[in-house]
């Protein structure tokens, strides 16, 4: 029994590993806008709350549920 | 004796705007039109950060003060409904399309402006297409506010609504993705076990060792052929559908092949597995299709953002005063006021005041038309002069220009067969017959190989460079288009401006602008700079072209207008009366002078509205006034004719002058259609288009069904956003040499596709003789396979198609004006 017969499947998970953040990264987004981030990276922090929400500027959540008008 | 020069002033360091008079310092040093722009200047360079100065590409944005307090109609009940969308937390999600974005501190700059005011979640800018994104509550603030502090830096902002379709492109693309990134593990994962098989075939390997990879091979090509692989079955058994062999077809016929052969081969335990070929295949030809993808929706969302950007507003007349709603708001019976420079937001009918409206952007007609009290208000059309109130007779889709517009929606036109597609059925033919071919003869002579030729013979005659071919040089061409400034978002149109035929020009907005300006001025300057002073106190379109490019201090006194025929005035003891021919006539009390009225013949010969001028009674000069040519608008029309295409108007203008027009630009009579109607251009493009391409080139909505129902409609800059949304392609900058560019670029992105497809089934041929020869082996088709792609793709991507340095140059371009004043002046 050769350690290829452990080391090709363990390569292949790991393989599958990072496909999975991909596909994770992908879905949510993070692939849309290429352009800012790397321009954000440059920005001091300033203590500011980070940003919660990553992904496209375009995102529209998956739960469409009424607005609640604010009362007038 | 004329002088038409306008004074040139200096511009501001900072934005570029004209200095004043009382601003100036020294002309070398930097000067500044107003304290803001001092103290940006003043700022920037304290930081040491003049190089902005130098890198920079445009004059830094302005705002006007209009501008800052223009966002009151967001604060609208119906804005919540119509451009946000809630957020899990509680708090809504509203999108703007921001100007003036250009540099990493913008964005630093607009992130961090708001996230202080209370009730601002979250500030996102997306830099690479202008856009910003708020998560807010609406419950503690007014997200006008958000919106003027945005404007207070410089940055306006407008918000957008993103149609379901842009939505489900973004999905699809998201989708795309994932099937690139399985695809792309799989074929990476495939190739370094094909690695450890091939050198296994010449250096020996152990039997248990050769069946674990490629039983490896076979298990991880399982994803990409069912996932990634998916996309060109679909699109395989769609076209199967239709009774038509799409390029989906051998594509999927090679990957199933190529699959279904090296798994049994993977079963039996021995013979050639193609699982590297196959899923590099699959994974090369998502790749293209994505690039290409990716150019569509890029200009499909710059196009549709552009186009429903700006909540129009209205100011709604209600019991405690006058207040600013959005547009989707207002009902049947609302009194509207109206500002001079306003568009007018609902049909209706004036109940208060008069004016002049420009309805160029409806009907095509160029020169204002007067309104009073009962007449008829279209939406769309702009306010010239003063303010007045209307009462709403309808509102949206009930509109005139609801109802052209989904006139424009209707039209849907006969898809156009692309080159590769054509040839994609003639290739499935001919493989599968050669298939057959091999494996018959390979039968009669050695049958335990005839199985593994056949197979070669159809991995290695996959359309791996075809399937590329087209995409790449598709989406290569379009990315070049759009840097040009040429938005192009319909799949077809490359194709479609191939072979020459009618080209319809919309008159205002597209062959001329849509303002009025001074063509021709016969008269001594002193007059022109008296006829100012007058016309200066005078709100009629026709005043402002007057006075524009006149320096002068000098003032008027009692001035009398008379609407629709002229004005009168005293300056400096001079009285001034000039209007209509006939007014002036009244005012001199005489007919006018057989020179005079020579001049006023001839100029009303050319399509432009003479204004005679008069001085304590006698006439002493005459202005000419028109619509003038867009830049190049000449060449561009004898460009097109040299190449074959018929050029014509089609124009909602009196008849005359685009017949005039017509003349001037050379383009026989019978092609110069003036007076007709938004439907009538929708009939007489669809009269010909049956014989031969059609495009149709326009601004307003008058153009919109026209240009959805052209095999090309192109829309140009500076119309209606609403008619972009049904043109194929659209020009960004206010230029009509656009057109010739997209067919120029047309014709080479053709060219290059035709020298890939060329390529590409030279290569299957050599590949597929090899097979059947029983020559080429797995090794060398492996080989083989990726470099033809490659081939493709650097030629796709270093091809001319639209590129900058091969810009057409302007030929410099006689205007009427110049060439009147060189004539008939002198």
């Amino acid at each position: 029994m050769s350690v290829l017969f452990i080391l090709v499947p363990v390569s292949l998970l790991l393989a599958g590993g990072a496909v999975a953040v991909f596909v994770w990264s992908a879905a949510r987004g993070q692939f849309e806008d290429l352009d800012t981030p790397p321009l954000r990276m440059l920005h001091d922090d300033e203590g500011l709350p980070q940003t919660r929400c990553i992904g496209g500027v375009d995102d529209v959540p998956s739960d469409s549920t009424q607005i609640k008008h604010s009362p007038e | 004796m004329s002088s038409l020069a306008v004074k040139a002033s200096e511009a501001c360091t900072h934005c570029g705007l004209p200095v004043p008079e009382e601003w100036m310092r020294e002309p070398s040093g930097p000067n500044f039109c107003c304290a803001g722009c001092r103290a940006v200047y003043q700022a920037i360079h304290a930081n040491g950060l003049e190089h902005y100065y130098e890198i920079r590409d445009a004059g830094a944005p302005t705002v006007g003060l209009s501008e800052v307090d223009a966002y009151d109609e967001l604060d609208d009940e119906k804005f919540l409904d119509l451009y946000c969308s809630p957020d899990p937390t509680g708090a809504v999600r509203t999108r703007f399309h921001v100007e003036g974005l250009h540099c990493p501190a913008c964005v630093w700059l607009l992130e961090r402006a708001a996230r202080n005011l209370p009730g601002v979640r979250d500030v996102r800018v997306d830099f690479g297409r202008s856009r910003l994104r708020v998560i807010w509550r609406p419950d503690e603030i007014a997200i006008s506010e958000v919106a003027r502090r945005f404007a207070r830096l410089g940055y306006p902002v407008r918000p957008y609504k993103s149609s379901e379709q842009a939505a489900q492109v973004n999905r699809e693309d998201r989708r795309m993705l994932v099937r690139i990134g399985v695809s792309g593990a799989v074929a990476g994962n495939v190739c370094l076990l094909a690695i450890a098989l091939y050198s296994g075939a010449f250096q020996g390997i152990a039997r248990d060792h050769e069946n674990l990879f490629r039983w490896a091979s076979l298990i991880l090509s399982i994803p990409a052929v069912w996932f990634g692989g998916g996309v060109f079955f679909r699109g395989a058994w769609r076209g199967l559908l239709a009774r038509t062999l799409p390029m989906d077809l051998p594509i999927s016929l090679g990957i199933s092949v190529g699959f279904l052969g090296g798994a049994y081969h993977t079963v039996r335990g021995f013979g050639d597995i193609y699982f590297d070929s196959v899923t590099a295949l699959i994974f090369l030809l998502l790749i293209g299709r994505f690039l290409q993808r990716r150019q569509y929706r890029r200009a499909l969302e710059a196009v549709e953002v552009l186009a429903s950007v700006t909540p129009r507003r209205a100011k709604r007349v209600e019991a405690n005063g006058v207040r600013v709603v959005l547009v989707e708001s207002l009902a049947v019976g609302d009194e509207v006021e109206v500002g001079a420079g306003d568009v007018i937001p609902a049909d209706g009918e004036l109940c208060s005041g008069e004016s002049h409206i420009d309805l160029s952007l409806l009907t095509g007609e160029a020169r204002p038309v007067r309104v009073a009290e009962g007449a008829e208000l279209l939406a769309g059309s702009t306010n010239l002069s003063s303010r007045f109130r209307m009462s709403v007779r309808a509102t949206g889709d009930d509109t005139r220009i609801g109802r052209l517009l989904h006139l424009a929606q209707d039209q849907v036109r006969s898809p156009v067969v692309q080159l590769a597609d054509r040839l994609a059925g003639w290739f499935v033919a001919v493989v599968l017959f050669l298939g057959v071919v091999t494996f018959a003869l390979w039968s009669r002579f050695d049958p335990s190989r005839a199985l593994d030729h056949t197979l070669a013979l159809l991995v290695v005659s996959c359309p791996c460079a075809l399937g590329l071919a087209t995409p790449l040089a598709v989406a290569a061409a379009l990315g070049k288009a759009a840097r040009r400034g040429i938005l192009i978002r319909s799949a077809d149109l490359l194709d479609r401006l191939l072979e020459p035929g009618v080209v319809w020009f919309d008159k205002t907005g597209t062959l001329t602008e849509s303002g009025l300006v001074l063509h021709a001025w016969l008269g001594a300057d002193s007059t022109r700079e008296r006829l100012a002073a007058v016309e200066r106190q005078s709100q009629h379109p026709i005043a402002g072209a007057l006075c524009r490019g006149v320096e002068g201090r000098s003032c008027a006194e009692s001035v009398i207008e008379t609407p629709g025929r002229g004005i009168r005035g005293v300056v400096g003891g001079v009285e001034v009366a000039a209007g209509k021919a006939a007014f002036v006539e009244e005012a001199t009390g005489s007919d006018l002078p057989r020179e005079w009225s020579e001049h006023v013949q001839a100029f009303l010969a050319r399509g432009w509205s003479p204004v005679v001028v008069a001085e304590d009674g006698v006439v002493v000069a005459v202005a000419a006034l028109g619509s003038p040519l867009r830049a190049g608008a000449r060449s561009v029309i004898r460009d097109l004719k040299s190449r074959g295409w018929e050029v014509g108007i089609l124009s909602g203008d009196a008849q005359g002058v685009v017949t005039r027009l017509g003349e001037a630009l050379g383009i026989s009579p019978d092609r110069c259609l003036g007076d007709v109607t938004p439907e009538q251009k929708l009939v007489q493009v669809r009269s010909e288009i049956e014989s031969r391409p059609v495009v149709m080139i326009g601004d307003g909505v008058n153009d919109a069904a026209a240009l959805a129902a052209a095999s090309v409609g192109i829309a140009v800059q500076g119309g209606a956003e609403a008619s972009l949304l049904s043109a194929d392609a659209y020009l960004v900058e206010a230029d009509i040499h656009g057109v010739l560019e997209a067919m120029d670029g047309a014709r080479r992105a053709h060219r290059v596709i035709r020298k890939n497809v060329l390529f590409s089934v030279a290569y299957n041929f050599v590949g597929a003789s090899l097979a059947m020869a029983g020559v080429l082996g797995p090794l060398s088709a492996a080989v083989l396979m990726p470099i033809s792609s490659l081939i493709v793709i650097t030629h796709s991507f270093r091809a001319h198609t639209f590129d900058p340095e091969r810009n057409i140059a302007a030929s410099p371009e006689e205007s009427p004006r110049s060439r009147l004043a060189v004539g008939s002046l002198s």
